[in-house]
């Protein structure tokens, strides 16, 4: 037991959860307009298509931008600090936040390239990126 | 010019820590206020706007208010959009009145989440703006998100810390002038630098305070007979290009574009036609930001401007004159409306120690989320 949040999983975004665990990214892609997007919707962000499949997304994408948080919002997150949080551009093209783990946060630099990882999270498995 | 609709009171309430306060009573007296300053009084008003509350949450805020001094007006409604809330009320109860619905609209806002809450249940409570499975199992916070958009400008821009901190200076000498401001210890850059880090490139000093406090605007059909200068609502617009920063379309370009151009465009003015300029400062990067995605400087020029003075009485643009968020305080919902107030202040020419000469058109701008939901108003004195 961590204590940190553990996402639940709704009825758009259950499948992504599942591949997690599965260690496993996926992305939705509009079969419509070709759009990929990130968080999972019910309908595609750019053409409003119901049509979406889900795609597997290769595990590696680059900092876009980064802080090392001091003042955890809550205690749970109070033993990591300084902790890394990072925008994350996946070379799929879509953006996702994310811990930078395994990794000095003295080290942490926009355009850095990582490989996306899975953290054990009470039954969840949640995505992570580590240095390349 | 002839007004469809006028700004008729405003009315603050003490900044800071209120011991003796909650979160109603403090709507109670910045509201009476306000009335006071139209010349009305509670049975007048026939539109009430409220915002929210961390410390007494309530799906109904607006009713529990009207409930709490005894009114039942024929509009009442919550508007929330986080530090735009403000502005977009006043942009509300503008419309409510052009079109002949409500003769006063009475907009309160304020909440006591200094000393109604701990200072962990604020913070952990403010997390919640982040997405619940995207966002908060990261360990994210209101200040790590603003630090996520600061860390990418600099990058881009070549601000430096040092020029944030210029702003954050800027900020408490205005608070300075203000005898309601929270924080009014003169600082320098150098303290701002040795601030401990928040989230970086973020530090202490670079963020707002939590404060106790609430503000009130009374809105209303012009004639009302007082002997105060009008100040009336020349334009305003609006932009909204997500709620989560995972999920903004840039970091560098934010909704206070396409917010401010619909604001001038109504008014028919321009950036440079401002005399005063209150605008949103949740951070020090929060106001770099708006400064050069609305126009009022170039990219990567807001810093350098900070720095030379350009900010304050006698500079480029006079702004946050009150000490904007960074000084003057943060209550909630009600942090954006105090930029209003001030701004009415300035038009009147109230303002006292920190009146900017000859303020005739003032910008005004709200921001929500992380840059997420952008109201900008135009005021005149008539």
């Amino acid at each position: 037991m961590t204590g940190k949040p553990i996402p639940e999983a709704n009825a758009d975004t259950r499948p992504f959860w599942d591949a997690c665990n599965r260690g496993e990214l996926l992305v939705q892609h509009c079969r419509a307009c070709g759009h990929r997007q990130f968080y999972p919707r019910g309908l595609c962000q750019r053409c409003r298509s119901e049509d979406l499949a889900w795609q597997t997304a290769e595990p590696r994408g680059r900092v876009y931008s980064f802080t090392i948080v001091h003042r955890a919002p809550t205690p749970a997150f109070r033993a990591d600090v300084p902790y890394a949080i990072a925008l994350v551009d996946l070379a799929d093209g879509v953006r996702m936040m994310m811990n930078i783990v395994n990794c000095d946060p003295e080290r942490v630099a926009i355009g850095m390239p990582v490989n996306i990882v899975f953290e054990q999270r009470d039954g969840q498995a949640v995505p992570q990126a580590e240095p390349a | 010019m002839r007004a469809r609709v006028v700004i008729s009171g405003v009315g603050d309430t003490p900044v800071g820590a209120l011991e003796d306060s909650s979160c109603m009573s403090l709507h109670a007296q910045a509201a009476r206020d306000a009335l006071a300053d139209a010349g009305l009084g509670f049975d007048d008003v026939d539109g009430v706007l409220c915002a929210y509350s961390l410390v007494e949450p309530h799906p109904m805020l607006s009713s529990v208010f009207c409930e709490y001094v005894g009114i039942e007006p024929g509009f009442n409604a919550v508007v929330q959009a986080g530090g735009a809330s403000a502005a977009i009320m006043l942009a509300q109860a503008a419309a409510l009145v052009a079109a002949g619905q409500c003769r006063h609209v009475l907009i309160v806002l304020g909440d006591n989440r200094l000393t109604g809450m701990t200072r962990d249940k604020a913070v952990a409570a403010l997390a919640q703006f982040g997405h619940a499975q995207f966002e908060q199992p990261y360990g994210i916070s209101i200040p790590a998100a603003y630090a996520l958009v600061a860390q990418r400008y600099m990058h881009d821009y070549g601000v430096t810390p040092e020029q944030l901190a210029a702003i954050a200076v800027t900020h408490r000498a205005h608070a300075a002038r203000h005898p309601n401001a929270h924080m009014r210890e003169p600082i320098t850059v150098a303290d701002v630098m040795a601030s401990r880090v928040i989230a970086s490139p973020l530090r202490l000093l670079d963020c707002c305070p939590i404060s106790d406090g609430a503000a009130a605007i009374v809105v209303s059909t012009p004639g009302i007979d007082t002997d105060k200068p009008t100040v009336a609502l020349l334009g305003s617009g609006q932009g909204h290009t997500h709620e989560h920063i995972v999920a903004a379309p840039s970091l560098t370009d934010f909704g206070c574009k396409q917010a401010s151009r619909l604001a001038f465009e109504q008014a028919g003015v321009t950036a440079a036609d401002i005399d005063v300029a209150e605008i949103y400062d949740s951070f020090t990067i929060t106001l770099l930001v708006e400064l050069e995605s609305i126009g009022f400087f170039e990219r990567g020029e807001a810093g350098a401007a900070a720095a030379a003075g350009e900010l304050t009485h006698g500079g480029r643009l006079p702004c946050n004159t009150h000490g904007g968020l960074l000084s003057y305080g943060h209550s909630g919902a009600a942090g954006g409306m105090f930029h209003i107030v001030e701004a009415v202040r300035q038009l009147r020419g109230e303002a006292g120690d920190r009146q900017v000469d000859g303020a005739e058109l003032a910008f005004a701008h709200g921001d929500g989320g992380v840059l997420s939901a952008h109201c900008s108003l135009i005021l005149g004195r008539l």
